[in-house]
């Protein structure tokens, strides 16, 4: 983040303080929101630290998957719904033709990939028909393709699908799937952790290497440049690697120190990161941002406009499936008419509470977005019981939160929109 | 002759009109008692008619189906909590109900109207998180609020319960008021005769200065405009209007249904009313009392008869909510995607 805004300021002749406020208001009440809730609900650092990391490890695919669509000016894709129920498709299959580990996840994302590309491509041509509609519309499409899902899975399994008979996932008259299906309990037994545990590393040392490696990249590529590296831009990885050394070496962090994070998973992460970087430098980037802009302007520059949007719905649910499967193995627990059902909301809300709108977003937006908003997730509960006594009361502030925050930057988008009109009409 | 039937009636309403009948007439060859099937068909209908017609207003204002009915419905709740707090009964308790659930209606209505205005071209997808929003922020309160009733209250803990009878207060007072059976079908008179009532007041409204001056306005802003309707505050007056009918519509809903429903219970209902408008033959721009009276009589027809000749065929399972989820968001995809082919 702090090197983002950074440029831009010198840029910009140094924008007034209050404008920097301004723009990151929404980033600025949650962090307050979040040290209140941290404040309040006296649960012990390292569980909220180590809860955090595990979270940030399971969302934050989901979360990255609806970049391109708002990029592209699709808007919001609450569609990644289905994309989500393409994903726990292929977990159902893996795991009762029990295959775990490495080639389960493959042979799992080789089943909900082409699901999803056929979903997203007809999502993508439903928005094309909503133009204006397509949150509302994506919306609904979540709640249409549940009731195929549950079609799918509470009936034709077992009848027009034979399944073994005893099959665990199966409900005991041999019709239709259980509510909840086991993915194991433990790495090496189904699919639970079987990403997450290839490679398990101390959280901290890998934060030390990531910021160590980021300073060199940027040393590097700004003597290639032929520019000296000014020190101010490298201080944020220093005091990384500073406090990341700090709580490794000091013995009053050791519950601290010994949190490990899933190195696979992050990398898939990091990897999801770079493709949404990286695809904005090439044609089809430049025709997302071109149709992001104006879909008049760009159709009469020749890019195909609907194809273009098409094309970035399927990217958005294939990476929503993928998200899921990330997600569900994590959890180990499948609750197979239920898991997918908040993924969209959730995600939505997150990337909001990241700074994000419905027409701009990047990686950082949707990282800090993970953080914040998990974190107000782990600290409500308890932050509501001690307020009022009730944890309940803290669950349902969070769906709040959740509803409200979504609602808010819809409303704020459509606000400065209904402005800008205005002010269109009155030049005329 | 074929164009002039598609135009007339529809594709949807042509499948779901076919599939209610042919459900029907399957649970008929099933062996299932058809009076049964009638009294449960006119019993639903009864039950969630008010709510469809809170749509009307909404959309003939412009501002779209009313996504946020939930609104109106949390307003209702909390006239029949009060009304059953200070210990109403019976007729007054119903009526108290809803002249309890009034001003909080009108307040938040016209609120809500004002949000509106603000977020043209988004009502829709603001309105539906405007709701979910509410219901979840309500959620707190039904915990909260010193309320004291002893069938209300949990026994242990704080707060409301999720859900209570309403028998010693004013359940089915109006299902049963004047009601009587003809060949074995039960006719819930008082219920029919107030969503009846409810549909010829809207009536009344639509045919009033006000109401022709809302419906121009929702069907050509420009043009209204230009005749010098106001239509900022007409799009406020019909969207208070239909927050008062999402309140009178879950009071009757409730006293139908027996039990009132607190907490996440409004969340979703605002998607069966927009679809059962819609199957009507309404747009999303365009609604009549008449489209309500059809579509509600078709999509909670459909349910009814749905849900026990699916437990014939299927007996695990449950098919008919299946049905409606596929029929209910069908519908409304369908409708969302004729809203730029007439040229909004």
């Amino acid at each position: 983040m702090e090197n983002k805004i950074k440029p831009q300021l010198r840029l910009q002749e140094k924008k007034d303080i209050k404008e920097i406020l301004r723009q990151n208001i929404v980033v600025i009440i949650f962090t307050v929101l979040t040290v209140i809730g941290v404040i309040l609900s006296d649960l012990p650092f390292h569980f909220m630290v180590r809860e955090l990391v595990s979270r940030i490890g399971r969302n934050s695919f989901l979360v990255l998957s609806l970049i391109i669509p708002i990029l592209a000016g699709v808007g919001l894709n609450f569609g990644i719904v289905v994309g989500a129920m393409a994903g726990q498709l292929g977990l159902i299959m893996v795991t009762y033709w029990g295959i775990t580990g490495i080639p389960g996840i493959l042979l799992t994302v080789l089943i909900a990939t082409p699901v999803a590309v056929v979903l997203g491509w007809q999502t993508g041509v439903l928005f094309n028909k909503t133009k204006g509609q397509e949150m509302i519309a994506g919306l609904i499409v979540g709640y249409f393709a549940n009731g195929l899902y549950q079609f799918v899975f509470l009936f034709l399994v077992g009848t027009l699908i034979p399944m073994k008979p005893g099959t665990p996932m199966v409900k005991p008259d041999g019709i239709g799937l259980r509510n909840t299906i086991s993915l194991g309990s433990k790495h090496g037994e189904g699919m639970k952790y079987a990403l997450d545990y290839v490679l398990q590393v101390n959280v901290w040392q890998l934060l030390i290497a990531a910021a160590l490696a980021l300073i060199a990249f940027k040393i590097i590529r700004n003597r290639k440049r032929g520019f000296k590296t000014p020190v101010a831009s490298l201080i944020p990885n220093m005091i990384l690697v500073v406090v990341s050394l700090v709580i490794l070496l000091v013995p009053t962090f050791r519950m601290l120190a010994n949190i490990k994070a899933p190195v696979v998973t992050w990398l898939l992460i990091v990897g999801l990161c770079l493709f949404n970087i990286l695809i904005m430098k090439t044609k089809l980037g430049q025709d997302f941002k071109a149709i992001g802009r104006s879909q008049h302007i760009a159709s009469v520059a020749g890019i195909n406009v609907d194809q273009t949007r098409i094309i970035a719905v399927i990217l958005s649910t294939v990476f929503a499936s993928w998200g899921q499967i990330i997600f569900l193995q994590n959890i180990g627990t499948m609750n197979t008419y239920g898991s997918h059902m908040q993924v969209g909301m959730f995600s939505i809300a997150a990337i909001l509470i990241g700074g994000a709108s419905v027409t701009k977003a990047n990686i950082w937006q949707a990282l800090v977005g993970v953080i914040l908003f998990h974190s107000v997730f782990i600290v409500s509960p308890t932050a509501g019981k001690v307020l009022f006594g009730d944890a309940q009361i803290g669950e349902f502030f969070r769906s709040f939160v959740v509803y409200g925050v979504i609602g808010v930057s819809l409303g704020l988008h459509a606000w400065k929109a209904a402005t800008a009109k205005k002010k269109e009409e009155t030049e005329e | 002759m074929k164009d002039l039937i598609m135009n007339k009636i529809g594709l949807p309403r042509l499948i779901i009109t076919s599939l209610f009948l042919g459900v029907f007439f399957l649970g008929a060859a099933l062996g299932l008692p058809v009076a049964q099937q009638i009294t449960d068909i006119i019993k639903r209908m009864g039950m969630y008619g008010i709510l469809v017609l809170a749509m009307v207003p909404s959309i003939q204002s412009g501002t779209g189906p009313n996504f946020a009915l939930p609104i109106g419905i949390i307003t209702g709740l909390l006239g029949i909590v009060i009304s059953l707090e200070i210990g109403m009964t019976g007729f007054s308790g119903l009526v108290g109900a809803v002249l309890i659930s009034l001003p909080f209606a009108v307040i938040v209505g016209y609120f809500y109207g004002r949000l509106l205005n603000v977020v043209k071209g988004a009502e829709m997808t603001i309105a539906t998180y405007t709701g979910f929003a509410a219901v979840s922020a309500m959620c707190i309160f039904w915990i909260i609020l010193p309320f004291q009733s002893g069938t209300m209250k949990w026994p242990l803990g704080k707060g409301l319960r999720n859900t209570f009878p309403l028998d010693n207060s004013y359940g089915l007072i109006l299902n049963d008021f004047l009601a009587f059976e003809i060949f074995g079908v039960h006719i819930p008179t008082g219920l029919l005769l107030t969503f009846f009532g409810a549909c010829f007041l809207v009536y009344l409204f639509t045919k009033s200065k006000v109401g022709t001056e809302t419906l121009a306005g929702g069907m050509n802003p420009n043009f209204a405009k230009a005749s010098g309707v106001n239509i900022d505050r007409n799009r406020i007056v019909a969207n208070i209007l239909s927050t008062v009918l999402g309140a009178v519509g879950i009071i009757v809903y409730s006293q139908s249904f027996g039990f009132v429903q607190l907490y996440l219970a409004p969340l979703m209902m605002a998607f069966p009313a927009v679809a059962s408008i819609l199957i009507g033959g309404a747009t999303a721009q365009r609604a009549k009392v008449s489209h309500v009276i059809i579509g509600v009589t078709l999509f909670q027809g459909l349910l009814a008869v749905a849900l026990p000749v699916a437990n014939e065929v299927f007996p695990e399972g449950n098919l008919s909510e299946i049905i409606r989820m596929v029929v209910q968001n069908g519908i409304i995809l369908y409708a969302l995607t004729k809203v730029n082919s007439n040229g909004k």
